[in-house]
Order: C-alpha cells, then structure tokens, then sequence
C-alpha cells in the first residue's frame, strides 16, 4: 500500500515537469547612456539641468547608469545616495552604477541596483542647445541603411562581427575563438570554425551556410546547439543550420 | 629601402627570440646590415642568445628616454660587423616605452640598417602591440599544435587591425615560420600537420624549422644556429627563409620526413628482431 503510494507520487511529479512550459530567454542590446557627476555637484547639475531643458526627449526611456567614481572619490560613500537621489529627482530610468560596490548601497533605497553591469563605452552624440533639432532630426532618412555586410577576409581568432542590420557574408573563415553575429543569415565561403548565431532581427527565418563546419557553436534565434550536439558525422562538410518547426537542424548539402 | 619586420606569436616559448637572432644573423650572412631590437622589455632575452650580454650599458627605454643616444646603446655583434643588436631593459616595465618614442627610435634605426627585426614579446598587450605597430612585414611564428596556432591566430587578425599600415588601409605582409617540426610525430599523427596549419591560418609559409638540438646547443653558447653551426638542418632552413625574406625563389623543402621514416623502420626491426 504504502509502496503503491510512493510510486503514484512520483509519477505525477514527473508529469509535472512535462506540463511546465519551456521557458525562452532572449537577449537585447539596447544603448544606456553613462553619466558621472562631478564635483562640484551643484555646478555639474545646472549644467545638465540645462541639456535636460535644450533636448527633453533625449534621456526619456533612456535606461541610465551613474558612474559614481568621482562622487565616491570626492565625497566618500555618503555621497553616493545623495547624487542618486539628485538624479532620480530629474526622472531618469537608472538601472545601474559603476565605479561602487553593493557593499556602498546596502542598506539604501538603491541597493537593488546592479552595480555589475558588463558591456562598454561607444560613442553618443549629445544633445545640442538647440531643442528644435531635436524633432527633426530623425524626419528625413539620409542613406538607404546598409543590409548586408561583406567581409573579404578571414575572421581571426579573438575577432568579433556584430551586424544587426542584416546578412553578413564571409569570403574566407572563421577562425575558432572568433564570433560572428547576424540580424539575418550568415554565409561563409571557407570553413567555420568559431561560433555563429544569426536571425538577432530576422528571428526563425535566418539561415548560416557554410563551406565547411568545424564550429563550435552555431544559433539561430533563440536557438543554439555546439559542436558536441551534432557529432563527427557533418564534421567538415558543406551544412545548413535552420530552424525547423521550433528546433535547430543541420544538413549537409552534399 | 629599409624594412621594418617584427617576429611575434602569441604564444610564449615557440622560438621568437631564437628565430629573430637566426634571420637576423642568415640576412647579416648575406650582406645584409641588420639590426635586431629586443623588445621584451623586463624580461630580456634577445642579448644572451646572441652572446651580448656582457656588453649591454644602454638599452631600448634609455634612448627613447634621451638618457643615451642611439649609437650608444647599440652593440655591434663581434662575428658579423654588419649585425647589431639593440637590448631591452631588464629593470623597467612596458610601460616605459610609448607609441611615440618607439616610433622616432624605429626611423633612427631605418636610416642606418636595411633590416629593422623588432623580437616581440609574447601576449597581445603593450609590448606586443609596439613592436608591431611600424612593421612593414610580420614573421608569425608557430608550433604545429593547437594552441600555438589559435594564439598566432589572433595574432594575425591584430596585425591585420592594430598597425599603422593597417590603420591607413593598407595591409600588412605575413609571413609563416613554422618551428620545432618534427616530422617523425607529424607522419604519426601526434602533430599537426604542415597543411592543416596553412589552411588554418591563411598566410604563406616562409619556412619550416624541424626540432632540432643544434638550436638550444647554439643559444646556451651565445650564439644564432646559423653562425654557431651552419651545417645543421635548422641553420639551412633559417637561410633559406632568409633567402625568400629578401625576394629570392626558394623551394620549400619539407624537413627529412624520409629519413625519418627510415630510422623508425630500422628501429622497428630492431624490436621486432629482439
């Protein structure tokens, strides 16, 4: 009897974990913008009170992270709360600081910001003084933007394509420790021995095509799968990797 | 017409040093006036394998520094008049030297030398990224093996990136120097493959330089393989590198691999026999 129970338990724990749903995780570039402020505090904030003023629309929706060197260099931990506040005031959407550790915000309103934020610094044009450029700026497209990306050389080892618009098409190969990254579908006329996620925008339709698979890992959307996965069986062969009905397949052209 | 040729790698202990003294000494042994610059600035080794250590008072930071003129720090080698040597400092960091002072140091030694051969240090930071920046020609440097090639992968895509002919749109030439062969493991597949490696990489090949005790023997004594014992198979393969270096046709010669072949056979009815 009490066997019978035990074994009924576990039977419907397992269906459980059938019935869960999987759950899909997908990643996002999106541009925050870094701001430092300076001492002397009430001078760096009227100065940007006023950019605030000249462009209104530039930090909305703009996720913000504060770099606190400066404020902590300066003014010691107390002054960390005091400029996050002072720049919460002015309605920005900060998701982080930089240059202070968790240890600096425990116990303050902001401790569950993260204070480990990867990625690094690009360029940003700044808000000129003139709020009427603001708005008609984006009016006009000047170029028809780029949507594919040619590449006449090898990517090399510790080399990184990132090319959200579109296509990239290589003329020579990837090298292992080398990564290349598409919006749409990735093609490689040599042999592909790094990793390759293409579809970031095209999602499930895009493709990677190769001359020769040695990779060690390939994606498609939110799908990816390493070498191990596919075996010495396509190894060095012409391949397609494809999403098929909501999984990742490979197949050989040849 | 001066040439500026930096010997890199990536990887540590895959014989830079040791094959910027041999070409150095193989283009000197042409008729060739060479300088070779050290550039593993803390960890100096260019100045004992070329038997100089003795006679180092300045070195590379000095004069970038001002604190010596250029003549004042290079040292004439004692064998070849036409090679000479420019240390590093063993006391200093890279961080001594910068992009500038490398640069005027680097024309200095243009104007007097027909071959500027600037011996990387290993990794891809300061030391490495200076003493690529002016090349005009890269020797990489590799071991047939996984890790030497990934690392001098990386290696050519910063000489494709990260140097002043780069950075102005031209490209760099490259140039393979596959060292420690050893065609016995090769043939039994413990090795890579000379193929496998230039179908990796990409870049034609100036040389192949088989395993060889001549070349530690030669370095314990001060000496580059190809003075110390120019009838070694190393020394053949680093003048004949420095033969294709200076434009001439030189076929390649895969190392002894008959040879080889033979001695195991040898051995292997030896053992059979036994």
């Amino acid at each position: 009897m009490a066997v019978d129970r035990v074994e009924r338990r576990s039977g419907r724990e397992d269906a459980d974990i059938f019935d869960l749903p999987t759950v899909r995780l997908r990643g996002r570039n999106v541009l925050a913008l870094v701001l430092a402020p300076e001492f002397p505090m009430s001078d760096w904030f009227t100065a940007f009170d006023r950019q605030l003023d000249a462009a209104p629309g530039f930090f909305a929706d703009r996720p913000i992270v504060a770099d606190l060197r400066p404020a902590l260099a300066e003014g010691g931990p107390q002054a960390i709360g005091l400029v996050l506040d002072t720049l919460a005031l002015r309605d920005l959407k900060l998701i982080g600081v930089e240059g202070v550790e968790a240890r600096h915000l425990a116990g303050t309103p902001w401790e569950r910001l993260a204070t480990r934020l990867h990625g690094r610094d690009t360029a940003v044009e700044t808000p000129e003084g003139d709020a009427a450029a603001e708005p008609s700026a984006p009016a006009e497209p000047e170029t028809p933007a780029q949507t594919s990306l040619l590449i006449d050389r090898p990517v090399r080892s510790g080399q990184s394509v990132v090319f959200a618009e579109g296509d990239v098409t290589i003329v020579g190969s990837v090298s292992s420790g080398a990564e290349v990254l598409a919006g749409g579908s990735i093609h490689v006329y040599g042999a592909l021995r790094g990793r390759a996620i293409a579809g970031l925008r095209a999602g499930a339709g895009a493709r990677i095509f190769c001359r020769k698979l040695e990779a060690e890992l390939v994606g498609v959307d939110q799908l990816y799968r390493t070498a191990e996965h596919w075996g010495p069986g396509l190894h060095g062969r012409a391949v397609q990797v494809l999403c098929d009905r909501g999984s990742l397949r490979l197949s050989a052209f040849d | 017409m001066s040439t500026v040729m930096v010997v890199t790698s990536g990887k540590g202990g895959v014989g830079k040093t040791t094959s910027s003294a041999s070409l150095g000494a193989a283009l000197a042994q042409r008729g060739q006036s060479v300088v070779l610059v050290d550039f593993d600035v803390g960890l100096r080794n260019l100045d004992l394998v070329m038997g100089a250590e003795r006679r180092v008072v300045f070195d590379l930071v000095n004069v970038i520094q001002g604190d010596a003129k250029l003549p004042q720090a290079l040292i004439r080698d004692k064998r070849l008049e036409n090679l000479s040597l420019l240390p590093a400092s063993q006391t200093r960091d890279k961080d001594a030297l910068t992009e500038e002072g490398v640069g005027k140091v680097i024309e200095e030694l243009k104007e007097r030398f027909d071959w500027v051969i600037c011996d990387s240090p290993a990794g891809i930071e300061k030391g490495a990224t200076l003493a690529m920046l002016y090349a005009d020609l890269a020797v990489v440097v590799t071991n047939p093996e996984v890790s030497s090639v990934r690392d001098s992968d990386r290696i050519i895509g910063m000489l494709d990136s990260k140097t002043r002919r780069a950075e102005a749109g031209e490209r760099i030439d490259k140039r393979l120097l596959l060292t420690r062969y050893d065609p016995a493991r090769a043939a039994r597949g413990e090795m890579m493959k000379v193929e496998d490696v230039l179908e990796i990489l990409a870049v034609p090949l100036l040389g192949i330089v088989a395993e060889s005790p001549d070349v530690l023997t030669a370095s314990n004594m001060g000496a580059p393989v190809t003075i110390h014992n120019p009838a070694s198979p190393a020394s053949v393969a680093y003048m004949e590198a420095a033969r294709r270096l200076m434009g001439e046709d030189v076929p390649m010669s895969q190392p002894a691999q008959r040879q080889q072949g033979l001695f195991s056979r040898l051995f292997g009815k030896k053992a059979a026999a036994a």
